[in-house]
C-alpha cells in the first residue's frame, strides 16, 4: 500500500449528498477479477453520455461536459470534496479502487457510510471528516477560485486552504499508523496468531457446533 | 454494572484481543463468499503465499452474475464472457483452496443471504461476514452480521478475524399490530423513511417490539437485510422460539447430541432488561401503511396513499436539490399521487424478498388474475434452488405463470442487473429489492421499492394500489 504523508492537491467538488457506491462505480465493472482498471469508469453514468461496459476504450466515449469531473479546471484533481453520507450503499471495494486509480488520494465530506469509510483506509485513500459548515465554505471557495488546491497533512491531521485557513481533523490512531507507513493489516494481525489460536480453542469448547470437526 | 445489549454480548463473546490503539480483534465464525467481491481476495492470498485459516468457516455460492434461465446449461449458459469468467474464477478458487461451494447447478445454490440461513449455516451467536452489504440479513438470528470489503474478505480468509471498532447501540422498537396488507418490508421502509439513510451510521441496530416478535424468520430477515439502507452495517433481532424452531433440522444445524447445549446457549442472546442504548427509536404499527419509494434513495419513501413531495417546500438546500434531481430522474412531478405511477416491469426477488413466504404473499394476490397488458415483464426469481422447489411443490409457479409472470431460476437478478435481467432507460419498476439508486437496475431505470404483495398488485393493476384497502 502506498504511504500517505503530506501533499497539496487540486480539488474536485461534487456538491451532492448521499453519493452511493453504485454511482461511484456501476455494477457492470464489478465483473472484473482484477484490482485495477476501474479509474476510467469512476462515476461512469455521470461522466459519459453513453452506456459503459467493461473493456471499452473510454477515451473515445462522449463526455457529459456538465459533470464537474470533465471540466477543464478540475483536470488532475487529487482531492474529492463531497457532502454527507458519501459512499453509501453497496460494500464494493471497487469504489475506493476506482477513486484511487483516478488519482484522488483524499476525500473530504461531513460524513461517510461506514463500509466505504473502512474500505478507503485499506487502499491508501484518506476519508477526511470536516464539519458541514466548513465543507460548505470549501465548496464556495472552490467554485470561486480556479486552481483551488488544499494541503493535507496526515501526520499533523490538518487540511490547509490556499488562504491559509487550517482545519484540524480526527483520525483513528491505528488507521493513521497504517496509512503513514503503508502497512498491510493481515501481516499485523498474524502477529497475534497465538491469541487467535487460543481464542479458537476456547470457542470450540463453548460452542462446538460451529466447528464441523467436533461432531 | 449496567446490563448488556445483545450487540454488547456478541462483541464480548468474539473479542480475541483488545489492542492498545483502541481497535479490537474480533473472531469470525462464518464467512460467506460470492463471485463478485472475492477474486481479488483469493489473488491476494496467492500472492502472499497464505492459506485460509479455517476452511469449514467458509461457504461459497455464485449469485450476482448467474442467469435466471436455462440453468441446466450451467456456466456455459452465461452469455456475457466477463460474467462467465467471474463465476468460473469462484469455482477455481474454491477448488484450489478447498472451500465448500454450492456451484451453479447445485440445487442448494442461490442468493448467499438466502442460502446461509436456509442451510442452518447461520446460527445464533455467530459473527457472520460476507463481501456484501446485505450480510446484515443474518442478524435476524441473533448474530453479529455485517458486510465487508474485499481487503477484509482476504483478511478473514487469512486470519479468521477482523480489526474492528465497537459500534454504538440503537434500539428500534415497533409496537402494536400491523394492519392487513402491511408487512416486514413496509416496516423497514417506514423505519428508513423516519431515520434516513444515514440515521444508523456508526450503530448496530437491534429491532424489537411486538411487531418484530410476532414476525416469522423470513420477515425478520427482510427487516435486518435493509439495516444497511438505514446506514447501519449490522441489524439484529433477539433469539426466541421462532428462531430456534426455524433452525431445527437444517443441514448445518447442531447435531442432536449438541442441540440442547446450543439452545441453552442461544437463549441468552437477548438484551438485558437494564441494557443501555445510545439511541432509541419507536414506531407504532398502526401508523404504518404499505410503502412505496418515489425517488433515488431508500429514504425517499412514502405511504402508497401519499403524493410525491414538492422540493420547493424543503428548507435545506442540499435536500431541495436532491429531491429535484430525484423527481427529474424518476420522471415524476411534485404532488403526483403514488397510485398514479404506472409500472413497466415488476421484479419479485432479491435477498430482501425472495424467500418462500414472500413468494406465497405475492402468489396470494396474483391468484386467478392477469398481469396488466401495459406491463412489459413481470419476473419472479426465487432466492435459492430449494425455495424454488418448495414453491413448485405448493403449486405457486403455476399461479404466476397462469397470470403472465415469468418463473425463473435463483440469483440476484434484477436487483442489481449484473446478469441479463435489467430495466431499459426510463422504465418504472415495482421491485421487491433494496436499492432504488440511479441506474441500479439498469442505466436510466426507475426503481420503486415495495413489498412482494404490493409488487404483485402493481403487476395486476399496472400501477401502484393500496393493498391494505382491498
Amino acid at each position: 500500500m502506498q504511504k500517505f504523508t503530506k501533499y497539496t492537491g487540486l480539488v474536485l467538488p461534487i456538491n451532492r449528498a448521499n453519493i452511493d457506491t453504485d454511482q461511484i462505480i456501476p455494477k457492470q465493472f464489478l465483473k472484473s477479477i482484477k484490482r485495477t482498471g476501474f479509474g476510467p469508469n469512476l462515476f461512469d453514468e455521470w461522466r459519459y453520455l453513453d452506456e459503459g461496459f467493461p473493456g471499452q476504450d473510454c477515451s473515445k466515449r462522449p463526455l457529459n461536459k456538465d459533470f464537474e469531473l470533465n471540466q477543464p479546471r478540475y483536470q488532475g484533481a487529487s482531492v474529492l470534496l463531497a457532502q454527507d453520507n458519501f459512499g453509501c450503499g453497496s460494500s464494493r471495494e471497487h469504489a475506493p479502487w476506482a477513486i484511487s486509480e483516478y488519482g484522488v488520494r483524499a476525500v473530504i465530506a461531513p460524513s461517510y457510510a461506514d463500509i466505504f469509510f473502512n474500505n478507503s483506509f485499506k487502499n491508501g485513500l484518506l476519508p477526511i471528516v470536516l464539519n458541514k459548515d466548513i465543507v460548505d465554505r470549501l465548496h464556495i471557495e472552490v467554485s470561486h477560485a480556479e486552481g483551488y488546491a488544499l494541503t493535507i497533512d496526515l501526520e499533523q491531521q490538518t487540511v490547509t486552504s490556499p488562504g491559509g485557513d487550517v482545519y484540524p481533523f480526527e483520525v483513528d490512531a491505528f488507521r493513521k499508523h497504517c496509512l503513514l507507513n503503508g502497512l498491510d493489516d493481515i501481516g499485523l494481525t498474524l502477529q497475534d496468531a497465538q491469541a487467535i489460536h487460543d481464542y479458537q480453542e476456547k470457542r470450540k469448547q463453548s460452542s462446538p457446533w460451529i466447528f464441523s470437526d467436533t461432531d | 454494572m449496567a446490563g448488556q445489549t445483545l450487540y454488547d454480548k456478541l462483541w464480548q463473546d468474539h473479542l480475541v484481543k483488545q489492542r492498545d490503539d483502541g481497535t479490537a480483534l474480533i473472531y469470525i465464525d462464518r464467512h460467506f463468499i460470492h463471485e463478485v467481491t472475492s477474486p481479488q481476495a483469493f489473488e491476494g492470498l496467492r500472492l502472499a503465499g497464505r492459506k485460509p485459516w479455517r476452511l469449514d468457516a467458509n461457504l461459497a455460492t455464485p449469485d450476482h452474475n448467474v442467469p435466471t434461465t436455462d440453468r441446466e446449461k450451467g456456466i456455459a449458459g452465461i452469455e456475457d464472457p466477463v460474467s462467465k469468467i467471474q463465476v468460473e474464477t469462484l469455482d477455481d478458487n474454491c477448488d484450489e483452496f478447498g472451500i465448500p461451494e454450492f456451484k451453479i447447478r447445485d440445487l442448494r445454490q442461490g442468493i448467499v443471504h438466502v442460502v446461509g440461513p436456509e442451510q442452518g449455516a447461520t446460527l445464533p451467536g455467530m459473527t457472520v461476514v460476507c463481501g456484501d452489504s446485505h450480510t446484515a440479513t443474518h442478524g435476524a438470528f441473533g448474530c453479529l452480521a455485517h458486510g465487508i470489503g474485499t481487503s477484509e474478505v482476504e483478511h478473514v480468509l487469512a486470519t479468521q478475524c477482523l480489526i474492528q471498532n465497537k459500534m454504538k447501540n440503537m434500539l428500534i422498537r415497533v409496537e402494536g399490530k400491523l394492519k392487513p396488507g402491511v408487512g416486514a418490508k413496509d416496516v423497514i421502509l417506514a423505519i428508513i423513511g423516519k431515520i434516513g439513510t444515514a440515521g444508523g451510521t456508526g450503530f448496530a441496530i437491534e429491532f424489537a417490539g411486538e411487531v418484530i416478535r410476532s414476525m416469522s424468520m423470513e420477515g425478520r430477515m427482510t427487516v435486518c437485510n435493509m439495516a444497511i439502507e438505514a446506514g447501519a452495517r449490522a441489524g439484529m433481532v433477539a433469539v426466541d422460539d421462532t428462531t430456534i424452531d426455524y433452525i431445527k433440522g437444517r443441514p448445518f444445524a447442531p447435531s442432536s447430541n449438541q442441540w440442547d447445549q446450543a439452545v441453552n446457549c442461544w437463549r441468552g442472546l437477548v438484551s438485558d432488561d437494564d441494557a443501555q442504548f445510545d439511541q432509541i427509536v419507536e414506531l407504532h404499527a398502526g401508523d404504518i401503511k404499505p410503502q412505496v419509494t418515489w425517488g433515488t434513495s431508500p429514504e425517499m419513501v412514502l405511504p402508497v396513499d401519499a403524493c410525491t413531495p414538492d422540493p420547493a417546500l424543503q428548507s435545506d438546500s442540499i435536500k431541495q436539490k436532491g429531491y429535484q434531481r430525484a423527481l427529474e430522474y424518476m420522471g415524476l412531478q411534485p404532488g403526483q399521487p403514488i397510485t398514479d405511477i404506472y409500472v413497466d416491469r415488476v421484479f419479485i426477488g432479491s435477498c430482501t424478498n425472495s424467500r418462500i413466504e414472500d413468494i406465497r404473499e405475492a402468489a396470494a394476490i396474483v391468484k386467478g388474475k392477469k398481469v396488466a397488458v401495459s406491463v412489459k415483464q413481470a419476473l419472479v426469481v426465487p432466492g435459492s434452488g430449494l425455495v424454488k422447489q418448495q414453491a413448485e411443490q405448493e403449486g405457486l409457479d403455476k399461479i404466476f405463470v397462469a397470470a403472465g409472470f415469468e418463473w425463473r431460476d435463483p440469483g440476484c437478478s434484477m436487483c442489481l442487473a449484473m446478469n441479463a435481467d435489467k430495466l431499459g432507460s426510463g422504465e418504472h419498476c415495482a421491485s421487491t429489492s433494496n436499492r432504488n439508486f440511479e441506474g441500479r437496475q439498469g442505466m436510466g431505470g426507475r426503481t420503486h421499492l415495495v413489498s412482494p404483495g404490493m409488487a404483485a398488485a402493481a403487476a395486476v393493476a399496472g400501477h401502484f394500489v393500496d393493498i391494505s384497502q382491498a
